[in-house]
C-alpha cells in the first residue's frame, strides 16, 4: 500500500488525480488520529507502570523491596508485609498446573494433529477450545464444590502412600495447593494445545513422511520429527500458559484456602499473590501501607508475567520464524 | 520366502509395543483432557438449572442471608451494561490501533513498540488492571464515585483493548493488497480506501475477535470487585455502583448457606450460557468470513 500511494503521491503537478492540500486534509487527520492513539497504548502502559511504582511506595519503604519479596511473614494487624509465603503460593501452584497440564495439553495437540480420524478433528478442537470460554470463577465454584470434595479421599490416599516423597504427606486440607494447580492446569489446557498444534501443523510433510518411508512407526515419526521441530514452540506456548497460571485470581482464590503461611506439604491450604489482591483490598482502603503492599503484590505479579511472557513470545516467534533453520537437524535427527 | 523376503526387517516387537504404547498415552491424554470440560457443564447443569424460574430472572437478590435470597436480574443487568460500554470503548479504539498497525504504522519503529505494548497487555493479569483502575479512578473518586459500573468497564476495556487489536491485525493483513492497489489506482483517498474498501472487507474476521473478546471480558471476576463492587439492587444508572453476575457468583460461593450457593450455581450456569452463545456466534461469522 505504501508503493501504491508512494506512486500517486510523487510526481507532483504531472498527475491529474493529485489532490488538493484541502482533499487531503482527511486522510492526514486519519493518519495522525490513529498514530496518536496508538501512542496512547504505550503512554498508558508506562503510566499504569509508573502508577504501580509509585502508589506501592509506603510498604517498600517499610520492608525493602527484597525484603518484601523474601520475609517470611503476611500479618496485616502487624503491620508485618512480608510476600513469601503469597511468592512460594504463586510458584507452587503455577508449577503443579505446568506439570499436569503440559504433557496433557501436547498430547490433545498431539492426538488432533498426528493420529486422531479427520472426522473428530474439529469436534475435539472445539471440545479443547471450550475450555478456554469458561470463566475462571465458574471453575472456582466447581473446584469448591465437586473437586474439593471428590479429591480428598484420593489426595489422603496419595499422601499416605507417597508420604516418603519431598513435600507430601500429613493430613490433607480440603482446599489447597495441589486443587488450585489442577485447576490452573485445566485453564492453561487449551493456551498451551492450540499453540502446540499450531507449532505442529508446520512440520513439513517431506519429514514426516521420510521417517515413515525408512520405516518408523508412527511413534518414532513423531518422536523424530514433529517433537524436535515444535519444542521451542512448545515451551513457548507452555511459557503463555505459566503466564495466565501465574494472574489468574479468582478460581485460585476460591480454592487454595487463604491462609498466609508456607504450607509443608502440596496439600496443605496456602495463598497466592493475585489472591491476596481479591480478598484484602476490601480491608486495605482505610489503611495505605496495606494498600500499598497488596499494590505492591500487583507490581510484583506484574513483573514476573512481564518477563514469563517476553521468554514465550521469543521462542513462539522463533518456532515461527526459524523453522527453516530447523529444518536441517530436525531431518538430520530423522535420518 | 528368502528370495522374496521384504527388504525392511519386520518391526520388532518392542518398537511394536512403544509404539502402542504411545499412541494409547497421547490418546487417554486427550481423554482426560475432555473430561473437566464433560464435568463443569454437567455439574453446572445439574445444580443450576434447579435454581431457573421466572422470579430468578426478574428479582434482585435481597442479600438476606436465611430468608429469600432473591434472583440475580441486577447481576444480569450489570453484567450486560458493563461489557457493552466496554466494548464501546475498546473496539473502536483496538480497531483503531490495528487499523494504524497495518495500514500506517507497518514495520516502523513506532510500530514495533506499539505491538510489544499490546503483547505486554496481553499478558497482564486481569487483577493487576483492576487494581490499576482502582488507584487512579476508584480511590481518587474521579467522576464525583468510587465505585462505579463505567469505572469496570474500564477495567474490562483494557483487558479487551490487546485482544481486539491482535485479532483484528491478523485479519486486516489479510485484505488482498490488489484490493487496495485497486481503489488507489482509482485515484480514491486513502481514508475512503481504509473506511471503503479494507474495513468492509475484513468486517467478519473482526467480528469473530470482538465477540471472543466480549466472551473472556463477561467472565472476569477480579477487575469488577475492585472497581464496580457487588450490589443488590438493579441500577441502569453506569455512574452508580454496579451488581455483576461473575462477582454475584464470587460472594455467593463463600457463603455458607445452601440456597446461596444455589443461586451461585444458577447464576453461573446463566454466566456460561451467554458466553457460550457468544462464542457459537462468533465461531459461525468466522466460518462465513471469506478471508479465513
Amino acid at each position: 500500500m505504501a508503493t501504491a500511494s508512494g506512486t500517486v503521491d510523487t510526481p507532483r503537478d504531472r498527475s491529474l488525480l493529485e489532490p488538493s492540500r484541502g482533499g487531503r486534509l482527511p486522510d492526514r487527520l486519519l493518519k495522525w488520529s490513529l498514530t496518536i492513539l496508538s501512542i496512547g497504548v504505550i503512554v498508558l502502559i508506562a503510566y499504569f507502570f509508573a502508577r504501580l511504582i509509585v502508589e506501592s511506595r509506603p510498604v517498600f519503604a517499610e520492608t525493602g523491596f527484597f525484603g518484601f519479596i523474601f520475609d517470611n511473614a503476611w500479618v496485616p494487624s502487624k503491620n508485618l508485609y512480608g510476600a513469601l509465603p503469597l511468592v512460594v503460593g504463586t510458584l507452587i501452584t503455577s508449577a503443579i498446573a505446568l506439570v499436569i497440564g503440559v504433557p496433557i495439553a501436547v498430547a490433545t495437540a498431539l492426538f488432533i494433529t498426528e493420529l486422531c480420524p479427520s472426522w473428530l478433528r474439529a469436534p475435539l478442537s472445539v471440545l479443547v477450545e471450550m475450555l478456554a470460554a469458561v470463566p475462571s470463577v465458574v471453575y472456582g465454584l466447581w473446584g469448591f464444590f465437586f473437586l474439593i470434595p471428590k479429591l480428598k479421599p484420593a489426595e489422603q490416599w496419595f499422601s499416605d502412600t507417597f508420604g516418603f516423597l519431598p513435600f507430601v504427606g500429613g493430613t490433607v486440607s480440603g482446599p489447597n495447593y495441589f486443587i488450585a494447580g489442577l485447576i490452573l492446569a485445566i485453564m492453561i489446557l487449551p493456551i498451551v494445545s492450540a499453540i502446540s498444534r499450531e507449532v505442529m501443523s508446520t512440520v513439513p510433510r517431506e519429514n514426516k513422511e521420510a521417517a515413515l518411508a525408512l520405516g518408523a512407526t508412527r511413534w518414532e515419526m513423531i518422536r523424530m520429527t514433529v517433537i524436535p521441530y515444535s519444542r521451542s514452540g512448545i515451551v513457548g506456548g507452555s511459557m503463555l500458559g505459566l503466564g495466565r497460571a501465574i494472574g489468574e485470581t479468582i478460581a485460585v482464590t476460591i480454592v487454595i484456602g487463604n491462609a498466609p503461611v508456607i504450607g509443608d506439604t502440596i496439600f496443605s491450604q496456602g495463598y497466592s499473590l493475585a489472591a491476596v489482591i481479591a480478598n484484602e483490598f476490601g480491608e486495605a482502603a482505610s489503611d495505605p501501607v496495606h494498600r500499598a503492599a497488596l499494590i505492591a503484590a500487583g507490581l510484583v505479579l506484574f513483573i514476573l508475567t512481564l518477563f514469563v511472557n517476553a521468554v514465550a513470545r521469543a521462542l513462539v516467534v522463533r518456532a515461527e520464524r526459524g523453522q527453516r533453520a530447523a529444518r536441517k537437524p530436525a531431518a538430520g535427527m530423522a535420518g | 520366502m528368502s528370495a522374496d523376503a521384504p527388504v525392511l526387517a519386520p518391526i520388532s516387537a518392542r518398537r511394536r509395543r512403544a509404539d502402542t504404547g504411545a499412541r494409547a498415552f497421547v490418546a487417554l491424554g486427550t481423554a482426560v483432557a475432555v473430561v473437566p470440560l464433560i464435568l463443569v457443564v454437567y455439574y453446572l447443569i445439574k445444580e443450576g438449572l434447579g435454581a431457573w424460574s421466572w422470579d430468578f430472572f426478574t428479582t434482585d437478590p435481597t442479600g438476606s442471608f436465611l430468608g429469600d435470597p432473591g434472583g440475580i436480574k441486577s447481576a444480569i443487568i450489570g453484567t450486560i451494561l458493563m461489557v457493552a460500554l466496554a466494548a464501546a470503548v475498546a473496539v473502536p479504539v483496538g480497531v483503531g490501533v490495528a487499523v494504524w498497525l497495518v495500514e500506517f504504522g507497518q514495520e516502523s519503529k513506532l510500530a514495533l513498540g506499539v505491538r510489544y505494548f499490546v503483547d505486554v497487555m496481553t499478558g497482564v493479569p486481569s487483577v493487576v488492571f483492576g487494581l490499576f483502575v482502582y488507584i487512579t479512578l476508584v480511590v481518587s473518586g474521579f467522576g464525583g464515585t468510587s465505585f462505579a459500573g463505567w469505572k469496570g468497564s474500564i477495567a474490562l476495556a483494557l483487558l479487551m483493548l490487546p485482544v481486539v487489536t491482535r485479532s483484528a491485525e491478523v485479519v486486516l493483513l489479510l485484505v488482498p493488497n490488489t484490493l487496495r492497489e485497486a481503489a488507489y489506482a482509482l485515484g480514491a483517498p486513502r481514508w475512503k480506501v481504509v473506511f471503503r474498501i479494507v474495513l468492509p472487507t475484513a468486517l467478519p474476521g473482526m467480528v469473530t475477535g470482538v465477540l471472543l473478546a466480549i466472551a473472556r471480558a463477561a467472565g472476569e471476576t477480579a477487575p469488577l470487585l475492585f472497581t464496580a463492587t457487588i450490589v443488590n439492587a438493579t441500577t441502569w444508572n453506569l455512574n452508580d455502583r454496579m451488581n455483576s453476575l461473575p462477582a454475584l457468583i464470587f460472594q455467593d460461593v463463600g457463603q455458607a448457606q445452601d440456597r446461596l450457593v444455589e443461586i451461585a450455581w444458577g447464576a453461573a450456569l446463566t454466566l456460561v450460557a451467554m458466553v457460550l452463545i457468544l462464542t457459537i456466534i462468533a465461531r459461525l461469522v468466522q466460518r462465513r468470513s471469506r478471508l479465513s
